[in-house]
């Protein structure tokens, strides 16, 4: 029995790793075009045969890329905050209570997910024209700060809070709000990160909206900047890779950051349901 | 306010006047941010508009009696079908093994979960690059240099009607495995022990406690990635258009999606008319899969 | 209470992140309230050498011009007709806008642009200095946009691998036959017959579709399109032999495929392709590789005949620009289209000076690695494109029909011809 599962583990283990190898394979391989210079881009060796660090140097001389590394966090993180107190609200009340109306509200909510944003970019940009939000983070930002996507996720989650612990709360004396705030929130903190993570990596990639709204260099995101070197003539793709690899930075950060919430999950929080 | 409410009618008023204090601001975003422009492209398919003319013609069902014509969009409609066929059930099988098994392997936790992740973080743009090689024919294509050393044909993979979609589908998945790992790693974190624990103390084994307590808890969560999933495969979009040459869906459209359609009638051929047209047929397509799937999964309960 | 103050606080907090929008639109307005400057906004696609070229320009200009301000705004070139299309609706946008001659027919219908004014750009004054093909530029008797640089396509050629593989290294082909004969002797394949190395490029996507249309079609003795542009002509026995001819490159004389090593740049710069046709922008990105040593050269002819494809990028001036931003546009285009900004162009971005008289100094049209791309001028014709994305994408459908369908050669050119023919059709129905 005991012998068994320690096989068992050991199996696991290993399958994970060797699939897990097979995953990173073209992220490495991305890693180490970054790298590269000249026509050792195109000899597709995993090393690097003269490793170089002159694309970076590149990259973070280009003097603007400071700028849209700071406007690509400053995007994300806001809509990220925005996100999830909106989305975390809204999918607690579709959840949560009875009301008329319920039922329409979430099918709309969902039903915005339906559309390709892509077709959403014109009005959107009539409108940032007529309001002044061109070449302003506002305006890059204001598409995203709620988003469908959370909500439903929001919803789904909230609804295997078991009610009992509300309606205590409700015996206390809170308030809905602070009901919200104080015990639901923190029993679906492993959502919470989960959308905390998607929705800053939805925005850190952001392209299309980013690049029609703004017309100063210096308010590009990293995706629109990094675009740059998609040329005319041809892609400088050891510059893709290495703005590729750098955009992956932060993001990772950010998993690591919020991914220990997953791992924690509610069992060993406290939950006393 | 923080008085106890004196009968449960008056609780049920307060808390429905809570609620809808909670969506005022929302229905607003979503009125104004969402649902006007959306409204703004379906009018726009009733017209011929060209995005730089400033007059838009109305031309009725026009755009619509083309659709129906238009060989083109049936071939990316079946596209788009396959896509959703072929590649969300095994990105869900996949990503809720790898989160089934990392949740069990206890020691590597967080770093399985990162290895498995970086795919989702990468941008897309840098994974077509790499992918592309590795679909090249011989002396280049890894794929290729395997298969021919262990004695097989060389394949064509990306330059192929038949097997195009699904070297793309694959490259898909692999960057979305991740996305579904992490959303049933956050549902499975969200079981409580005491349910396992009181299973055991019944003499359940590991398959029990799977079928009986782990996958019927995590409905909410399968519900969502089902729906969610279906949406995202259905809006397939950027990998085809990172992958095929001129980001055009080749070869012979075997690989275009709807969405790409879409967007190259919009932005390439400036034909928004057309555009908006097929955009509200993909709504509306969606919106029909969408209720009969929450229907279903509801009436299971 | 509690509720609110947090509300307010999150509140706070979104506006001060998004402080910068009012502090940077209070900047915009002081720089526009000074009246003895007129600020004008030119905007292209980012390309390093063309964005600093402009920027240089730019000071000279203003040197000069000390009541004008220009700002220039670059996008990234994928996007840029995007980006483009989608700021046109809004009414609002730069004053002067490169545009691809191609896209010209759109804006210019869509009443985007305005005619280039009699009194600075007559017809008469273009006709004379301009090469003709600038003409593509030209719509119901007037210019509505004029180029720095125009180019034009050359055949260039490994010598290291012409060397290896027992040619002489300074002597490139000439004519089309020797084109398949020399490709022939540089292609190397495996015992599977895979590639390791081709002869020539086969990228429809890229130039060759520009080869097929304008010169191979033209040296069978056809014509691609009426002298109108209006109809597609290449559905004729020249159209069917020039189609042959290309397909067979590949299924025949075994000289390379389309995609090899995923793209032709790629595979030239590896030094995996014998030869490649290109434009004179690509002598930049092979320039900086040390370890290519290449030459080149006019297109190879046939049966006598010489032909070639030119294209290029123009300036034009927006249709709400009035008044004194007018009036400083068309400074502004004037000095883009001068002498000195042609020969700094050649100079740092390699493109050609579109005057002829300029192009045609000797140093110009003797450069060893210009000279070849300046002569073609003298013979090439710039296609009238609508949509030059559908028009290309016409011929690699045309292509795989034949390759993977093994449709016959005629029955692939004739659904190309109507195909295209369509897309003319919906543009030229209102004229």
């Amino acid at each position: 029995m005991k012998t068994n599962k320690t096989i068992y583990t050991t199996i696991r283990f290993l399958v994970l790793s060797l699939f897990g190898a097979l995953m990173l394979f073209p992220f490495v391989w991305m890693l180490a075009t970054s790298f590269k210079r000249g026509a050792d881009v195109f000899n597709l060796s995993i090393i690097p045969a003269a490793p170089t660090f002159a694309n970076y140097g590149r990259l973070l001389s280009s003097s603007n890329f400071p700028w849209w590394f700071m406007n690509s966090l400053i995007v994300g993180m806001t809509v990220t905050v925005s996100v999830l107190i909106f989305d975390s609200l809204v999918g607690f009340t579709l959840s949560k209570y009875q009301f008329r109306g319920k039922k329409v509200v979430f099918l709309l909510i969902l039903s915005t997910m339906m559309i390709p944003t892509e077709m959403l970019v014109i009005p959107w940009y009539i409108m940032s024209n007529q309001l002044h939000w061109v070449d302003t983070y506002w305006g890059v930002m204001f598409p995203g700060l709620m988003s469908g996507f959370g909500t439903f996720l929001m919803r789904q989650f909230f609804s295997s809070v078991p009610d009992d612990l509300l309606d205590a709360g409700r015996i206390d004396g809170l308030n809905e709000f602070r009901i919200w705030y104080k015990i639901a929130m923190p029993l679906v903190r492993p959502a919470l990160s989960a959308l905390a993570i998607f929705s800053f990596i939805g925005n850190w990639n952001a392209f299309m909206w980013p690049l029609i709204v703004s017309n100063d260099v210096n308010m590009y995101t990293l995706p629109v900047g990094l675009s740059f070197f998609n040329g005319e003539f041809q892609s400088q793709w050891e510059m893709v890779m290495t703005g590729a690899s750098v955009a992956t930075i932060p993001v990772f950060i950010m998993f690591l950051l919020f991914q220990k919430q997953i791992i924690q999950g509610i069992a060993l929080t406290g939950v006393k349901g | 306010m923080n008085d106890l409410p004196a009968s449960r009618g008056s609780l049920e008023r307060t808390k429905r006047v809570w609620a809808y204090l909670f969506l005022i601001l929302p229905i607003i975003f979503y009125v104004l941010i969402r649902f006007y422009p959306t409204f703004y492209a379906f009018y726009l398919s009733l017209t011929n508009w060209d995005i730089v003319s400033k007059d838009k013609q109305f031309i009725g069902l026009e755009n619509y009696r083309n659709i129906m014509q238009d060989q083109v969009f049936w071939k990316t409609l079946s596209n788009t079908g396959k896509y959703v066929l072929f590649g969300l059930p095994v990105s869900l099988l996949l990503g809720f093994s790898l989160a089934y098994h990392i949740d069990k392997a206890g020691r590597g936790e967080g770093f399985f979960k990162a290895v498995y992740f970086i795919p989702y973080i990468t941008s897309m743009v840098a994974v077509a690059w790499v992918w592309r090689w590795l679909y090249q024919p011989a002396p280049i294509g890894v794929f290729n240099k395997i298969l021919i050393s262990i004695g097989l044909p060389q394949q064509q993979f990306l330059f192929s009607q038949s097997q195009a979609l699904f070297s793309i589908l694959a490259t898909t998945i692999w960057a979305d495995v991740g996305f579904q790992m992490i959303i049933f790693l956050a549902g499975i974190k969200g079981i409580s022990v005491q349910y396992y624990e009181a299973a055991e103390i019944d003499g359940a084994n590991s398959r029990d406690k799977l079928f009986r307590i782990t996958l019927p808890l995590l409905k909410p969560t399968i519900v969502f990635l089902i729906v969610t999933g279906t949406i995202r495969y259905l809006r397939i979009f950027t990998q085809v258009l990172n992958m095929t040459y001129q980001g055009e869906g080749g070869p012979l459209n075997s690989t275009k999606p709807l969405v790409l359609y879409i967007y190259n009638s919009a932005f390439r051929s400036f034909d928004m008319g057309y555009a908006s047209a097929m955009t509200v047929l993909l709504f509306l397509i969606i919106l029909l899969i969408t209720l009969i799937q929450l229907r279903v999964m509801k009436s299971e309960d | 209470m509690r509720t609110i103050k947090t509300v307010l606080i999150l509140a706070a907090v979104l506006l001060a992140v998004s402080a910068p929008v009012f502090a940077k639109g209070a900047q915009e307005s002081a720089a526009a309230a000074d009246p003895e400057v007129t600020e004008i906004v030119y905007w292209q696609y980012f390309y390093e050498t063309k964005k600093d070229t402009v920027d240089t320009l730019i000071e000279m200009f203003e040197a000069e011009n000390p009541d004008i301000r220009v700002v220039q705004q670059t996008f990234p070139y994928e996007q840029y007709n995007t980006k483009v299309a989608s700021s046109v609706p809004s009414g609002q946008g730069p004053n002067v806008i490169n545009l691809y001659y191609g896209w010209l027919p759109t804006y210019i219908d869509s009443g985007y642009l305005q005619p280039l004014p009699e009194s600075t750009f007559s017809n008469e004054r273009i006709e004379a200095e301009f090469f003709p093909l600038v003409g593509a530029a030209k719509f119901d008797g007037s210019y509505y946009a004029l180029p720095t640089a125009v180019r034009s396509l050359a055949l260039f050629w490994n010598k290291d691998l012409f060397e290896a593989a027992g040619l002489d290294p300074e002597t490139p082909p000439e004519t089309v036959e020797e084109l398949i004969e020399f490709a022939k002797i540089l292609t190397k394949t495996d015992k599977n017959g895979n590639y390791l190395q081709t002869g020539l490029t086969m990228e429809l996507r890229a130039q060759m579709h520009h080869w097929l249309r304008e010169v191979l079609i033209r040296q069978y003795g056809g014509a691609p399109y009426s002298a109108d542009s209006r109809e597609v002509t290449y559905d004729s026995q020249a159209g069917y032999d020039a189609f042959q001819f290309f397909t067979d490159l590949n299924s025949v004389e075994h000289i390379g495929m389309p995609n090899f090593m995923t793209d032709d740049v790629t595979a030239f710069s590896s030094g995996m392709m014998g030869m490649t046709m290109d434009g004179s922008f690509r002598l930049g990105t092979f320039d900086k590789l040390d370890t290519l040593n290449y030459g080149v050269t006019e297109l190879p002819s046939m049966n006598g005949v010489k032909s070639n494809f030119a294209s290029f990028w123009s300036n034009g001036i927006t249709s709400f620009t009035t008044g004194k931003e007018l009036e400083a546009s068309i400074k502004f285009l004037d000095y883009l289209t001068s002498d000195t900004a042609m020969s700094m162009w050649l100079e740092n971005v390699g493109e050609l000076p579109a005057k002829k008289a300029l192009a045609m100094k000797e140093e110009f049209k003797n450069d060893p690695k210009y000279g070849p791309f300046i002569r073609g001028l003298e013979y090439a014709t710039a296609t009238k494109f609508i949509d030059e994305n559908a028009q290309r994408m016409v011929w690699i459908d045309a292509y795989d029909q034949v390759l993977l369908n093994g449709m016959p050669v005629e029955d692939a050119v004739d659904q190309a011809a109507a195909a295209e023919q369509q897309v003319l059709d919906t543009y030229y129905k209102n004229r």
